[in-house]
């Protein structure tokens, strides 16, 4: 091609012929498409996901990407690390018996096992996941809640993260303290060694990396609810949903 | 010996030194390149908060979230202030010609891609659209997100949703529009146009002619012209 074109090579100016405004069309369209799955995001993602986790499943990539997979929230700028030599779990308050366990002593109590689904309020959901660890009445009673203990304070090792259950909701049949997260330890970014897992109600009350343990008369406001967050965070009827 | 043969023939006639038009001003780059280096430094903001195993390795959550939110918002303001107070005529211009779409725009995408092109080929004004569209969407979806988690009664069910996906779907037009600006080789050349301001007259002609057409004379500078900033 030469590197420039002699004039009556040129083609003669033409018209925009047919022209259409469809550029704004275009944008309105997709804006409006997707201002839809700001309502309806649920319900497309549960579509999708039949054709992309297999697809991320297959070719590893849900392994590194959260396709319907886990998020790492935290709210402090370093993450709790994990001695099993030093590692204490602290109950006290209101109970006879003040103690601290170490993590060996926590195996020791009756393992419960479950599997069951994790909701964050910010809408990204986990099925299936298999917990392992110990039920509340099962670690508390070693150190004898008193009859004045209404609710549990947690407190995470990761400052100032921390929130309460009441120990009615601790009861529940799938409320555990989890130390196994799908048959593994629970790793560093899940709350390793120990969690909370209380299904019914938004991750924030799932406290993470768990040091502390105090029995108070009533539930108070934890880091979230201090931010405008539900203290009752049940699943579908809390935090501006249901 | 190779040079006296070569004094031996005729001389080659000169090669006609490139004749270059200006296909972008100051103000079109400026806004292209603040949206293209936000973009990635969102992308890589955005995937730390999200990718599991790099929450490990970058513990300081807080502190990327805060990358990342004063990015969105620089890149808004910046935006904003190029468009308005830079070259507002040739903003609007691109803005009229990305709306248009004549016939040979709906042959180019019906894959006649030789039928001939104003200043932005069809393609690119889709690319402009969609862009422009996904960038709104970002905004709103990040501005719900900050502001639910600072008051639950804004939460949206689909809103980590919508970010998410136009995250993944951007990731992929960026990967089209890099190979096309800068591997294949018949489109890279307008890489020139987006840093420099100016393409080669032949190249514009090629891909370019009903723009090329229009352009009056003067606009068409000999030789390479200065590349100092453009109005």
């Amino acid at each position: 091609m030469p590197a420039s074109l002699p004039p009556d090579r040129r083609q003669s100016p033409r018209e925009n012929v047919g022209a259409r405004r469809l550029g704004r069309a275009g944008f309105l369209g997709l804006v409006g498409a997707g201002g839809a799955t700001l309502f309806y995001g649920k319900q497309i993602s549960s579509v999708t996901n039949v054709v992309t986790k297999p697809f991320a499943d297959a070719t590893g990539l849900s392994r590194i990407v959260p396709s319907g997979g886990w998020r790492i929230y935290t709210v402090a700028d370093t993450m709790p690390t994990f001695d099993r030599a030093t590692w204490r779990l602290r109950l006290d308050g209101l109970v006879g018996r003040p103690l601290e366990l170490s993590y060996d002593e926590l195996l020791a109590l009756p393992k419960a096992e479950q599997v069951s689904t994790f909701h964050c309020v910010t809408g990204w959901i986990v099925d299936g996941v298999h917990w392992g660890g110990v039920r509340f009445h099962d670690l508390l009673a070693s150190a004898g809640p008193l009859p004045a203990a209404r609710a549990a304070h947690f407190i995470s090792a990761e400052y100032p993260y921390d929130d309460y259950l009441e120990l009615s909701n601790l009861a529940l049949p799938d409320v555990m303290l989890a130390y196994e997260m799908d048959g593994q330890p629970l790793l560093q970014e899940h709350g390793a060694p120990v969690r909370v897992v209380i299904p019914d109600m938004y991750g924030y009350k799932n406290v993470k990396w768990v040091e502390r343990i105090t029995l108070v008369p009533r539930v108070g406001a934890g880091y979230w609810e201090q931010r405008g967050y539900d203290v009752d965070a049940w699943v579908g009827r809390s935090n501006g949903y249901g | 010996m190779a040079e006296t043969t070569a004094r031996a023939r005729p001389r080659p006639p000169a090669r006609p030194r490139p004749r270059y038009v200006r296909r972008f001003t100051l103000t079109e780059r400026l806004l292209h390149w603040v949206h293209a280096s936000a973009f990635f430094v969102l992308l890589g903001s955005g995937l730390i908060l999200y990718i599991p195993s790099l929450s490990t390795t970058f513990a300081d959550r807080p502190l990327i979230k805060d990358v990342h939110f004063y990015t969105a918002v620089s890149w808004a303001g910046a935006m904003l202030l190029i468009a308005l107070l830079g070259n507002r005529r040739s903003v609007l211009r691109t803005i009229r010609e990305v709306d248009l779409f004549d016939r040979d725009d709906r042959r180019f995408l019906a894959g006649h891609t030789s039928s001939p092109q104003g200043r932005f080929n069809a393609g690119q004004k889709v690319n402009v659209i969609v862009t422009a569209a996904f960038a709104t969407l970002f905004c709103i979806s990040g501005m719900l997100l900050w502001l639910g988690e600072r008051n639950t009664d804004i939460r949206l069910g689909g809103t980590l949703y919508l970010h998410d996906a136009l995250m993944y779907l951007s990731v992929v037009i960026v990967v089209g529009h890099l190979y096309l600006a800068l591997i294949n080789r018949s489109t890279r050349h307008s890489l020139r146009g987006i840093t420099l301001g100016t393409v080669r007259e032949d190249w514009a002609a090629a891909h370019h002619a009903k723009w090329l057409d229009a352009t009056p004379a003067g606009d068409a500078a000999t030789t390479p012209v200065s590349d100092g900033p453009s109005p």
